[in-house]
């Protein structure tokens, strides 16, 4: 998400430096253009057109245009005043119309150009770069515990230890802590045991310096499993602190 | 000549050594179920066909006597009278009963309960009778009219009257629970809800539509309201809660919501609390508040799981609970203001668990996973602190819970594959299992 924003961002800054350097142009061919003889006005007339005509999201289309008799060009929306001719590219996210209307002293004249957007197909935006979420799935792992305990082992400081360094590059990052059990003991037992895990890798977290507020607490005891099995490496499976994402 | 003796040698060594894994195999097997407040001599009752006197009545009377079997004969105090034994002529009202041909070999019997069924437009009527056979010309010690609507649910009604006033004649005073339900849960449709049932596993209803996860349903007092375990939102969190449940209003009442995991309510011998586990302050620990959640107080305050309250229904001054305090969890004994503490101490390691107290004080049923083998249902004296194991080698038995009477206990057990809802009698006889679709789990009596 938040490199999606950024990238969109950046583009958005490039168009308006474009859109700056055209002006520049603008303002020297005004300087250069000598001034036509005062003589009976002639109507102005203008082109435009955009290459090509259909685009998928995040494509350029270049906009072209030439006039006659104008001496105020505008391209709307989104690109502004003009010179007489020239093109420009644009990054347009959704099908758009472009219309340029040219004044000049006999008058005033308008052409349109359509650019078709196809939709952007809904995976390829988050394929292109790793979003937060996929991070966080990459990155934080969850803490294992021992039949019974909800002391921290050695291997569950150590995945902790790491997910606090994510948690701290991460400052926006909430997380919910969720507190798993194993099949054996009772449903109501598991249910405290599940809370106790929880809180164990929570008061872990923040003794690493994470902000408590960035953090809950829940326990699902033996009520979701992520293993149905009834053995051990399951039962191992199932003894854990796991993190969900809280947008 | 050599060669034949040692494969003799042979032969006999295997045949020995068979002989003693049989001995072995057959002492570690020797185990016993003993009698729990079970009458020693059961009263033998005669329960011939009920007559119906219209047509309709008919098919309703099928019914009827099916159920009214079940009842008594499931009641633990009665010892039934095979109907082949039984003289030709049956009584349908008392003018009717000739006692010495009850009374007589055979039959032998020492009651007869019998009586007559009409059902017309106005609806269905049953006129019981129960007779001293030795006694004949001495009025019925029951005779009574039942009354309900002419439909198949009102004949189980009636037989379950009918039942249960034979049965709290017999045991002098005692009720019978033909009319008790079971609360439980099943997530036969989806999601995790509570279910309620009659005590014979008819009638079998969905009660809740929370579409979470609903966990431990306990009865209260009266029997009106159901407090268990749900998963709602809470602050924006979603955790576990205590909700309660009216069946005469048909939906939740108020109860406060509290931070973290709060689950496993049970509730006061009068009505008026409610004991819970809550992390409201971080441990999960053991609190008591009002039915309407005021007057919060924890009474557990020791590192670890505290959990699974349950008060001593005779006298309200006394509580057991599971605490893993001392590493694994395991019974602890209080009194209800949390003073006191003393662990159970039972004669062999393991987890137990889902402790449940008689309704007359004196027996505590519980789940124990020895060390080698797998849950199973005991009983345990409180003052003497006598045992009974009451299953064995049937998977896993767990979730006690005491009939009213206390002569039956409901629990689940996975021993036919999938988690169940059972019925047993207190000496571990008779085991019935009540549902069958799904899974289902964690049933609890109704105290009335």
């Amino acid at each position: 998400m938040q490199f999606g924003t950024f990238r969109r961002f950046a583009l958005l800054l490039g168009l308006f430096a474009f859109v700056a350097v055209i002006g520049g142009c603008k303002k020297q061919v005004k300087a250069t253009a000598p001034a036509p003889a005062p003589a009976p006005a002639a109507p102005p007339t203008v082109t435009l057109n955009a290459s090509p005509s259909s685009i998928n999201s995040g494509d350029t289309v270049t906009l072209s245009w030439s006039s006659t008799n104008a001496t105020d060009l505008e391209i709307a929306p989104g690109v502004g005043k003009v010179a007489p001719q020239g093109s420009t590219p644009v990054t347009p996210t959704q099908s758009t119309t472009y219309t340029i209307t040219a004044t000049g002293a006999g008058g005033s004249a308008t052409a349109s150009a359509n650019v078709n957007v196809n939709a952007p197909a809904p995976a390829a935006p988050p394929a292109a770069a790793p979003n937060v979420s996929e991070l966080f799935s990459q990155n934080v792992t969850d803490a294992f515990f021992d039949t019974n305990k909800s002391d921290l082992r050695e291997d569950a400081r150590t995945a902790l230890t790491k997910d606090a360094e994510f948690l701290r590059s991460y400052p926006q990052v909430r997380v919910s802590i969720e507190g798993h059990c194993d099949e054996r003991g009772s449903t109501e037992y598991n249910l405290g045991l599940g809370q106790r895990r929880a809180e164990a890798v929570k008061n872990f977290l923040v003794s690493l310096g994470i902000p408590s507020d960035r953090m809950t607490t829940v326990s699902w005891g033996k009520e979701r499993p992520f293993c149905t099995e009834h053995d051990e490496s399951c039962w191992q499976q199932n003894r854990r602190g796991h993190f969900v994402m809280v947008q | 000549m050599k060669p034949k003796t040692a494969v003799a040698g042979i032969l006999a060594v295997v045949v020995a050594l068979a002989t003693l894994s049989t001995a072995q195999s057959a002492r570690a097997q020797d185990w016993f179920k003993t009698g729990t407040g079970l009458g020693v001599s059961k009263a033998r009752l005669a329960v011939p066909d009920d007559a119906a006197r219209t047509t309709a009545a008919q098919p309703l009377a099928k019914t009827f006597h099916d159920v009214l079997w079940a009842d008594l004969e499931y009641s633990g105090i009665i010892d039934m009278v095979s109907p082949s034994f039984y003289p030709l002529s049956v009584p349908s009202q008392p003018s009717e009963l000739n006692g010495q041909a009850w009374a007589a070999a055979p039959a032998n019997a020492y009651m007869v309960a019998y009586g007559n069924l009409t059902a017309d437009a106005s609806g269905l009527a049953f006129a019981g009778y129960l007779s001293d056979v030795h006694n004949p010309s001495a009025p019925p010690a029951l005779q009574k009219i039942y009354r309900a609507s002419a439909t198949d649910a009102d004949a189980r009604k009636l037989a379950h009257e009918f039942a249960d006033d034979i049965v709290a004649l017999l045991s002098g005073g005692q009720p019978g629970i033909a009319q008790t339900q079971i609360t439980y849960v099943s997530a036969r449709n989806g999601n995790k809800e509570i279910w309620v049932m009659d005590y014979d596993g008819a009638n079998q209803h969905q009660v809740t539509h929370l579409r979470s996860i609903s966990l431990t349903p306990r009865w209260s007092p009266d029997a009106t309201r159901i407090a268990f375990t749900c998963y709602v939102p809470y602050r924006g969190i979603t955790s576990a809660q205590i909700c309660i449940y009216s069946m005469p209003l048909g939906r939740l009442t108020a109860f406060p919501r509290f931070r973290g995991t709060n689950s496993s309510p049970a509730w006061s011998p009068d009505g008026s609390q409610i004991a819970f586990m809550s992390s409201e302050n971080g441990d999960p620990e053991i609190y008591v508040a009002n039915t309407d959640g005021s007057h919060m107080h924890r009474i557990t305050f020791a590192a670890g799981v505290n959990t699974s309250p349950t008060w001593n229904p005779k006298t309200g001054q006394q509580m057991v609970f599971v605490s893993d305090r001392g590493g694994v969890p395991v019974l602890y004994l209080s009194n209800s203001d949390g003073s006191n503490v003393q662990k159970l101490d039972l004669p062999d390691m393991g987890y137990v668990i889902d402790p449940a107290w008689s309704p007359n004080g004196q027996l505590l049923a519980f789940s124990w996973q020895r060390p080698s083998g797998n849950y199973d249902i005991y009983v345990m004296d409180i003052v003497t602190k006598q045992l009974v194991e009451l299953t064995r080698d049937e998977g896993r038995n767990e979730r006690p819970s005491w009939a009213p009477d206390g002569r039956h206990l409901t629990f689940e057990s996975t021993r036919t594959g999938t988690r169940q809802i059972w019925t047993m009698l207190a000496d571990g006889s008779e085991p019935r299992q009540l549902t069958f679709e799904g899974q289902s789990e964690s049933p609890n009596w109704s105290p009335k």
